[in-house]
């Protein structure tokens, strides 16, 4: 399977709708050969504000932009654009949906030598939580590329979550991608696994491992977290006797937070999150070594879906 | 020159703006944010009856100058302000902080004719002025962008941030203005956290720096059209001023930086203003 950087997704994407919508502008805060919106200033240096070191300020400023009718896009790690940023975003942006596009980059544990300043197991949560924000987590780099372009026709402030690593493409080059629309990637009806990120690899996996012992596991790309569509995950959760969640993210706030939501009041299935359980990120050597280090593997995935079909 | 017409109108507007603020905004028996507003009516009544470009009947016109009030407790001179100027009917001024009003306790563009960002978390106006200012610029407008800053607020960081990076962009479309009253909620700036000289300050950081006394309206009017002509750099004027002006029991009292006001001291606040106007 073909794999592709999401970093580079992102930046090319932006190259691509800035050549013909000039209102795009892209702000950095000295992080753009990480997240890749160097390439926007390589293609269009006079729309490219570099910031400097202070997300606060960069974050602001966009609001004014977009005061004045551009899209801003602003991009910085995952941790600092969720936190640093924090009331930036909630006070001038969110409380008026101001039409500025965060890009929070090598999220969750995917920078993972940098450890627990660097990476962020609580920004979905954090983003989550304030009205008015949508967010997004694109499972590889075809959707990356769609869901920025979703992102400049949607008015008001979204929230892209990017994984630092080079994943596989799962998804395909046809169509576009749609705000609020729950992505199946396998069907099944004993259980559900809901995820988003590097984690819906993992669930197919874990699917394709359970099917091989005839159990029938859905797999459904909840790349969309905000706004989420209560009926549309209770439809898919119809006819399963467990949900399972898998995020790269902390159990409290996010992706196993935002589906138990939507599950509320649905009688007779049994729910397990997989995820971090409440604590700060470490460094390692690699990514893979990290997730297994918090148990978000293809195996802790199979060991929930045993669980919650008990 | 400023005229002595237009310097009597910047006056007599100053004194309505007070009036609205302590009788309609505040009035008996509550609680406002008296200080900070009369602090600036001079300031905010030569914007908005002099300086900037702009039309109560089209809030939304491309070629306006832009307001903001970082400084957005002080929300009450600009809803004065704005009423005076004919946004909404003045009417409007007691239903401030009601349930389901389009007067909030801070700033908020959603509601608000006129208002052009929801601010008052402090520290970050001037970063939201210059995107604006830098917005404008791409656009090709000659608009200009005035934003307000307390004094007591310039102890948030991301105030600096904003100075380097006008100064960076040479935001000569930006004017700001620092409401220097020196007292904050809890007491006087010296007293509760000293932050030294400003207009060396902001010199060092890259602006032009004007320093003026906030409530000589003649001296506001040549400070904005100073700050016009300065090219390559953005213009701060530092305003002295005084918390509470116009009332005499307010001046200089950090107890109604957001206090009550008694029916007694409503009159007694209207009775210092009918004098000043005599």
């Amino acid at each position: 399977m073909s794999t592709k950087s999401l970093r580079t997704a992102y930046g090319e994407a932006l190259v691509a709708l800035g050549k013909d919508n000039k209102d795009i502008v892209v702000l950095e805060a000295d992080l753009g050969k990480s997240t890749m919106s160097i390439l926007f200033q390589n293609a269009y240096p006079e729309r490219f504000f570099e910031m400097g070191i202070a997300e606060q300020n960069m974050a602001s400023t966009a609001a004014g932009l977009a005061l004045t009718g551009k899209i801003p896009f602003i991009s910085s790690f995952a941790v600092f654009a969720s936190g640093r940023a924090y009331d930036q975003l909630r006070q001038t942006i969110s409380i008026a949906r101001l039409n500025v596009k965060v890009c929070g980059s090598s999220s969750g544990l995917s920078d993972y030598g940098d450890g627990s300043t660097h990476q962020s197991v609580e920004d979905m949560a954090i983003m989550r939580a304030i009205p008015n924000m949508t967010v997004l987590v694109p499972v590889d780099a075809v959707e990356t590329r769609k869901m920025v372009k979703a992102m400049v026709a949607w008015p008001g402030p979204v929230y892209l979550r990017i994984n630092r690593a080079d994943l596989p493409i799962y998804t395909s080059e046809e169509g576009e991608y749609r705000i609020g629309k729950l992505y199946t990637m396998k069907e099944g009806k004993d259980a559900v696994v809901f995820a988003n990120g590097v984690m819906v690899s993992k669930a197919l996996e874990a699917a394709k491992a359970l099917e091989e012992k005839g159990v029938s596991v859905k797999v459904v790309n909840v790349s969309t977290v905000k706004p989420l569509d209560r009926q549309a995950v209770i439809d898919c959760a119809r006819g399963c006797k467990g949900v399972v969640t898998a995020e790269e993210h902390s159990i409290i706030g996010g992706l196993g937070s935002a589906i138990a939501e939507a599950l509320r009041g649905e009688t007779g299935k049994r729910l397990e999150f997989v995820g971090i359980q409440d604590s700060f990120g470490t460094s390692a050597t690699n990514y893979e070594e990290l997730l297994r280090h918090y148990g978000l593997t293809t195996d802790a995935i199979i060991k929930s879906v045993k669980q919650v079909l008990k | 020159m400023v005229s002595p017409a237009l310097a009597r109108k910047l006056e007599d507007i100053a004194l309505r703006l007070r009036e609205h603020i302590v009788a309609d905004l505040i009035g008996a028996g509550k609680v406002g944010h008296l200080g900070g507003s009369c602090s600036s009516a001079e300031i905010v009544a030569a914007l908005y009856f002099h300086k900037m470009r702009h039309d109560p009947r089209n809030p939304a016109l491309p070629e306006r100058d832009r307001f903001l009030l970082s400084k957005g407790h002080a929300a009450l001179v600009q809803y004065a302000a704005l009423a005076l100027a004919g946004y909404f009917p003045k009417e409007e001024l007691k239903n401030v902080k009601c349930l389901g009003g389009m007067l909030q306790g801070h700033p908020d563009m959603t509601r608000t004719p006129g208002v052009e960002a929801n601010t008052g978390s402090l520290g970050q106006g001037l970063s939201v002025a210059n995107g604006m200012a830098l917005g404008l610029r791409l656009n090709g407008s000659k608009s200009r962008v005035y934003v307000l800053i307390g004094d007591g607020e310039l102890n948030e960081g991301q105030i600096w941030e904003g100075a380097m990076a006008a100064a960076s962009f040479k935001l000569d479309n930006l004017t700001a203005i620092v409401d220097r009253n020196k007292l904050q909620a809890t007491g006087a700036i010296a007293e509760r956290f000293e932050i030294g000289p400003l207009a060396p300050k902001w010199a060092a950081f890259g602006w032009n720096v004007i320093e003026i006394d906030g409530h000589d309206v003649n001296a506001v009017v040549k400070a904005l059209d100073e700050a016009e002509t300065v090219k390559g750099k953005p213009t701060v004027i530092i305003a002295y001023t005084v918390k509470g002006k116009g009332v005499s029991f307010a001046e200089n009292n950090a107890a109604f930086h957001n206090g009550p006001l008694t029916a007694e001291q409503c009159a007694i606040a209207m009775g210092d203003l009918a004098k000043l106007r005599n």
